[in-house]
């Protein structure tokens, strides 16, 4: 367990007070990309630093971490690059792109180059269908590419270069992203800003735009109505009430009525859960975990961290 | 390029996107400039129950696909339990065809965030989760920036504007898994298990997160409630239609001119997005397309005409969806394209019910032969009886949503599953990616 320094202690700690207090478990897919920072993929000493700070054991660790996709089993390169083969890309041209990748580094889904440096794999849906065919390097997007720029960007990523994604931020290795997605600030001067909206997201609003249109009648003064009736704004309000949403014709306060209504319901026929998931626990605890949590979030040191102490004595 | 006509013009309703244009929107002073946080403070004014009465008058319903009331929702929250109550905001965009979350996230993260505060009041709720798709790293990035800002102003943590009403918000990113888009499965996931959805009842508006009481809101759901608080329900209904109210933000990718995102009046045809975005691309006929994503099942050329609200769609044999609306031509194959739909489900499929888990697997195998050119007229037989046994037998929407284009693109496109069967259309997958097909 020499592997995760001090640093990493400190970072889990931060990471588990973020959640109530005897909910710490919550912590669990932000731990395993942080330890995936450290070494690149969730080795079999990652799961068990998870486990160990969160106090599980390390099977109830890896039954997650191989549930998810972005959990890397096998050491990484510094750059994970992951073609969209997804229905739209492919038809694009996603799959050429995919298929000149694997041939032109000798690699095949979820494998790594001879030389350590890139992984590739092929993905599923990237929610950016349009700009397909894409593609991405550790997760920043490179827009509408073909064989020819794709074996440029891997070619340039080889040499040392590190090619400016089409839209998101400057690319940093896939470690240095992992740290990210555990949650913490991208530090880098500036990249946060980078990356402006492509054509694509734009066109609706630039053709509304050159011909001037917006929607009408928008006032931000617009007045809450209350529920005392006191002040109804125009008769004829209520009438024009969407069907299927029930509008109060006699002033009287109508949520309380549906909450009551609705938790008398939920209450009948809503027995917990049976299913081995932590649900049904007393409402006392609840709250307590809760006072718990904000309190250790303001002091930072607080139970998890003497958890993890404890669990590092043994 | 030709113009699109006025009235078709008429129909863009820049709203929610309106901010994007702003290139630097996603900074909290150019968004205060920009009308932002406005809605918190008059909603702060307000009586939470007033403001669920707002949504509810508002005719909102989710953006995530399903279209549930989301006033309906919010009422459904017990008030005055004694339990701590949670709103979870589901970001784990990773529909195929779906692109409309990540650009608002991105370029206008502080909507999000806004809208976050505001419905935790009108719930009563002192924490809140954003569930990023893992994937989405630019979007998780100004997301995060946004929440550090909103702290440091006193929009978020305790005693918010001087309220007395205390809010943290987390933003949590998933770790690739396309089942944590379904909520319970999402809930699971936050919890730290995997994500597999639960069993329902009870429902998460009693026993969600950590078994309390839960909303759990798409982006777009929660984005559009500072613009409903602002200019109230009646501005709101004065766009969309009767049952669908307010602006939607379409999708459009594939064989378009000019793909990309047309935030529209809810009830706009494809006829007229197409208009928009310039037509289709030279050389190319409109074959197929999915109104909301690949769970939906596949219209056609002849529903150009459809209205694309909740209802309309649903009456020509389709779901709204998230608005994806992917344009297929006469030169994609529908074979094909569910194949590779399928191959998607059956990846994602979290293994806990046997119909999808199963199902999936062996469609994905028929499809592979059929594409092979080694198909039989059974195997046709074959994949409506699976869909038979996976529809309506899963455990939740995903195994529903798989056998959509596999039962659509039979219904419409039979001779071209025929044309590989009987030997007229080559091949389009080769032996070896046969293994194990048999």
């Amino acid at each position: 367990m020499t592997v995760f320094t001090e640093e990493t202690r400190a970072r889990a700690r931060e990471i588990i007070a973020r959640y109530p207090a005897d909910r710490s478990r919550s912590a669990l897919l932000p731990l395993l990309h942080l330890v995936q920072a450290e070494e690149g993929y969730v080795s079999p000493a990652g799961v068990e630093f998870c486990a160990e700070v969160l106090g599980l054991n390390k099977a109830q660790v890896g039954a997650v971490a191989t549930f998810y996709t972005m959990y890397k089993r096998r050491p990484t390169g510094d750059y994970l690059v992951s073609v969209c083969t997804n229905t739209m890309c492919n038809v694009l041209g996603g799959q050429e792109v995919y298929d000149t990748l694997a041939e032109h580094l000798g690699v095949g889904h979820d494998e790594t180059s001879a030389d350590g440096r890139i992984t590739l794999e092929h993905a599923e849906c990237l929610a950016a269908c349009d700009y397909g065919p894409v593609m991405t390097v550790n997760y920043d997007f490179f827009d509408g590419v073909d064989p020819q720029t794709a074996v440029g960007v891997v070619d340039e990523l080889r040499a040392g270069g590190r090619p400016m994604p089409t839209r998101g931020a400057r690319l940093c290795t896939l470690k240095e992203m992992s740290v990210q997605l555990a949650g913490f600030a991208d530090e880098r001067e500036g990249a946060v800003a980078d990356g402006g909206p492509g054509e694509p997201t734009l066109r609706g609003l630039r053709l509304a735009q050159q011909h001037g249109i917006s929607v009408p009648g928008f006032d931000p003064n617009t007045p809450i109505k209350r529920r005392d009736a006191g002040e109804k704004p125009a008769p004829a309000t209520p009438a024009t009430a969407a069907p299927g949403v029930k509008t109060p014709v006699d002033g009287a306060p109508p949520a309380p009525r549906d909450a009551k209504a609705a938790e008398a319901a939920g209450v009948a026929a809503n027995a917990p859960a049976g299913d081995g998931k932590p649900a049904g626990d007393d409402a006392g605890a609840q709250e307590r975990s809760l006072k718990e949590a904000s309190a250790s979030a303001r002091s930072e040191l607080a139970s998890p961290a003497v958890a993890s102490e404890r669990g590092a004595e043994q | 390029m030709t113009t699109p006509r006025p009235e078709t013009l008429a129909k863009l309703t820049p709203v929610l996107t309106k901010r994007w244009l702003s290139p630097d929107a996603w900074r909290i002073g150019t968004y205060e400039k920009l009308d932002g946080y406005a809605a918190l403070r008059k909603a702060l004014r307000a009586h939470p129950d007033d403001l669920i009465q707002l949504i509810k008058d508002s005719g909102l319903r989710g953006r995530g696909g399903a279209g549930f009331p989301t006033g309906l929702k919010w009422g459904f929250i017990p008030q005055g339990d004694g339990k701590p109550h949670y709103l979870v905001v589901n970001a784990d965009e990773g529909e195929p065809g779906t692109c409309k979350d990540l650009p608002l996230m991105t370029h206008d993260p502080h909507s999000l965030v806004e809208g976050v505060i505001i419905a935790s009041y009108a719930i009563r709720a002192n924490r809140a989760y954003i569930y990023i798709r893992g994937e989405a790293v630019h979007a998780a990035r100004r997301l995060r920036n946004a929440v550090q800002e909103a702290y440091a102003r006193g929009y978020l943590g305790k005693n918010v504007l001087g309220s007395g009403f205390d809010l943290d918000l987390v933003v949590h990113s998933g770790a690739g898994a396309y089942i944590c888009g379904e909520e319970t499965a999402l809930l699971d996931s936050l919890e730290g298990f995997r994500g597999q959805p639960r069993l329902r009842p009870p429902f998460p508006a009693t026993h969600g997160l950590y078994a309390s009481p839960t909303v759990v809101n798409n982006v777009g759901t929660i984005a559009s409630v500072p613009y409903i608080v602002l200019g109230g329900a009646d501005w709101w209904k004065s766009m969309g239609t009767e049952k669908s109210s307010g602006p939607m933000i379409y999708s459009l990718s594939g064989r378009v001119a000019n793909p990309g995102q047309y935030e529209c009046s809810m009830g706009v045809t494809l006829r007229e997005l197409l208009e928009l975005a310039g037509g289709m691309q030279p050389g190319h006929t409109l074959k197929f397309w999915t109104p909301g994503g690949s769970s939906t099942p596949l219209l056609t050329a002849e529903h150009l005409d459809v209205p694309l609200d909740f209802e309309s769609v649903a009456a020509a044999g389709s779901i709204l969806g998230t608005t994806a609306t992917q344009i297929f031509s006469d030169q994609d194959c529908p074979v094909y394209a569910t194949y590779r739909w399928l191959e998607f489900y059956h990846h994602e499929s979290c293994g806990k019910c046997t119909p999808c888990r199963e199902g999936n697997y062996w469609m994905v195998r028929v499809y592979r032969r059929i594409l092979a050119g080694q198909g039989t007229h059974e195997d046709l037989d074959t994949l409506l009886d699976t869909c038979d046994n996976i529809l309506g037998r899963s455990f939740c929407g995903l195994g529903d949503g798989a056998t959509s284009s596999v039962t659509s693109s039979l219904t419409y496109f039979k001779q071209d599953y025929l044309d590989y069967i009987e030997g007229r259309t080559a091949p389009k997958l080769s032996d070896k990616q046969l293994v194990g097909a048999h």
